[in-house]
């Protein structure tokens, strides 16, 4: 134990010799890791994220397909719908998309059917009521620059304004599935978009028992050939390979630059200069053995690659879930221009912290260590004389 | 030996703060923990939303679960498009690769 201590003393001391290269390098290091990291961190926290919330989504959406594409369907189908064995409430769906161009936002509008005006945890305000109320979505709020109270002004499909009373707005914490939502009573809604008579955009069905949805489905897809039934489980499954960490343009550009860092550790590391050949020889002329000499450079590499990995851990756990991965958000933000701060609930996940260090400590040790095997296994005298 | 045992004392120091971080070190949320997710589902339920609102500039990146099978140039996740969100939003599962 005393001689693994001695020897880590050494390599502490050799590292602190070349303070300003070693410096370089656990920065860079650092933040290879910090990137790396909080890519994974924020992409399986959304995920998670998404498993957890749209678990409340509808158990069945059937939409109508009229040439490959999405296209209204008519209310009639309802009774056909409700009359599959095992299915329970049938509920017609009536929302679009607005497309602000005072903003260059896109909003989603939802209607309403039936209740309203209760309070929910996380709305100020109350749910819209009766003809010419609204509410919205933290994200529309801050964007129209509207409070509870105010009117907004919207562009129905007659080219006319319209104009709504904000009567509550979603919390932020909220923003995650309400950024973009505008929430009208149905009737205002068929108006504003003038819905054709007889038609919604899709159903929300409920089916009594989970283990039969699928053949729900199945049986809703042989009754009615022209849509498309989608299950919650699928909705989850979209979620899931959305967020999958092994792909993703984020991750496959951070490989350019992991790969660039592992060339810079191979450089540095194989480019062994003269000094540190010498350093070698001179321990074994003074009785280390090869494997002395080892276990130095493993020290070696160590000392900067966990530093650098507990470092880059640390700044990503802080820049993902404290600052809301702000360095990230505008490459993931793409075109949005409303887009939720991505706060995500922590989650650690071991998998996950053993692919970052064995994608980043192990090409660092190994660059390390290689080389200076070849030295330490060469003749002494020839090494001090290189 | 003094060395060394900075460096093992600068190692556990940072291990403590990650660990910190992981079981306590966590930004406050209102109430315990849970609870807002368990709201976001109740508002899932109860407009019978279906996806995240985070994408919002096309139709299969603001509902990618209810976007189009397929059609040229739109509407598909993992096709050619202009936005940034299309290439990192991943077709659906139930799309067979190659």
């Amino acid at each position: 134990m005393l001689r693994h201590l001695k020897i880590l003393e050494f390599a502490v001391a050799a590292t602190l010799r070349h303070k300003g290269r070693n410096l370089a390098i656990l920065v860079v290091y650092s933040l290879v890791i910090t990137i790396l990291a909080s890519v994974l961190f924020l992409t399986r926290g959304l995920k998670e994220e998404a498993q957890r919330v749209l678990a409340g989504a509808p158990e069945l959406t059937v939409q109508r397909l009229i040439a490959g594409r999405h296209d209204l369907i008519p209310t009639s189908y309802g009774s056909i719908l409700a009359s599959v064995p095992g299915v329970g409430r049938v509920t017609p769906r009536f929302w679009g998309y607005y497309y602000d161009s005072l903003t260059s936002c896109n909003f989603t509008l939802l209607g309403l059917s039936a209740g309203g005006g209760d309070h929910l945890e996380l709305l100020a305000g109350r749910l819209p009521t009766g003809s010419g109320e609204c509410a919205l979505g933290s994200g529309v709020a801050t964007a129209r620059r509207t409070e509870i109270g105010d009117d907004l002004v919207l562009i129905d499909s007659h080219n006319l304004g319209v104009s709504f009373e904000v009567t509550g707005i979603f919390a932020a914490e909220a923003a995650l599935l309400t950024n973009d939502l505008l929430l009208l009573p149905e009737t205002d809604l068929r108006v504003f978009f003038n819905f054709p008579e007889g038609s919604a955009t899709d159903f929300e069905v409920q089916v009594f028992n989970p283990q039969e949805v699928a053949t729900v489905a199945a049986k809703i897809k042989q009754r009615l050939p022209d849509t498309r039934p989608i299950t919650r489980s699928e909705i989850l499954r979209t979620y899931d390979s959305v967020f999958s960490w092994r792909s993703g343009i984020l991750l496959t550009v951070f490989a350019s630059a992991l790969l660039a860092f592992c060339i810079l550790a191979w450089d540095k590391a194989t480019g062994i200069s003269a000094e540190e050949k010498r350093e070698i020889g001179i321990l074994k002329a003074v009785g280390w053995d090869t494997a002395d000499v080892l276990e130095l450079k493993v020290w070696e590499g160590l000392i900067l690659s966990l530093t650098a990995l507990l470092l880059g851990l640390i700044f990503a756990w802080v820049h993902v879930y404290w600052f809301d991965s702000t360095l990230l958000a505008p490459v993931l933000k793409g075109w949005s221009v409303l887009f939720p701060r991505l706060v995500v609930t922590p989650h650690v996940d071991l998998y996950q912290l053993f692919v970052i260090t064995f994608l980043t400590v192990t090409p660092y040790v190994a660059s390390t260590v290689i080389p200076s095997w070849r030295a330490a296994s060469a003749d002494p005298d020839s090494m001090m004389r290189s | 030996m003094s060395r060394a045992n900075t460096f093992l004392a600068l190692l556990l120091v940072l291990s403590l703060t990650l660990a910190g971080l992981v079981f306590f070190g966590r930004p406050e949320a209102d109430g315990p923990p849970g609870l807002k997710d368990f709201q976001l589902r109740g508002l899932a339920a109860r407009f019978g939303l279906t996806d995240l609102s985070l994408w919002t500039e096309a139709r299969y990146t603001r509902h990618p679960s209810q976007s189009d099978r397929f059609s040229a140039f739109q509407d598909f996740p993992g096709s050619f498009d202009h936005f940034p969100a299309g290439s990192i939003v991943n077709p659906p599962a139930s799309v067979p690769t190659r």
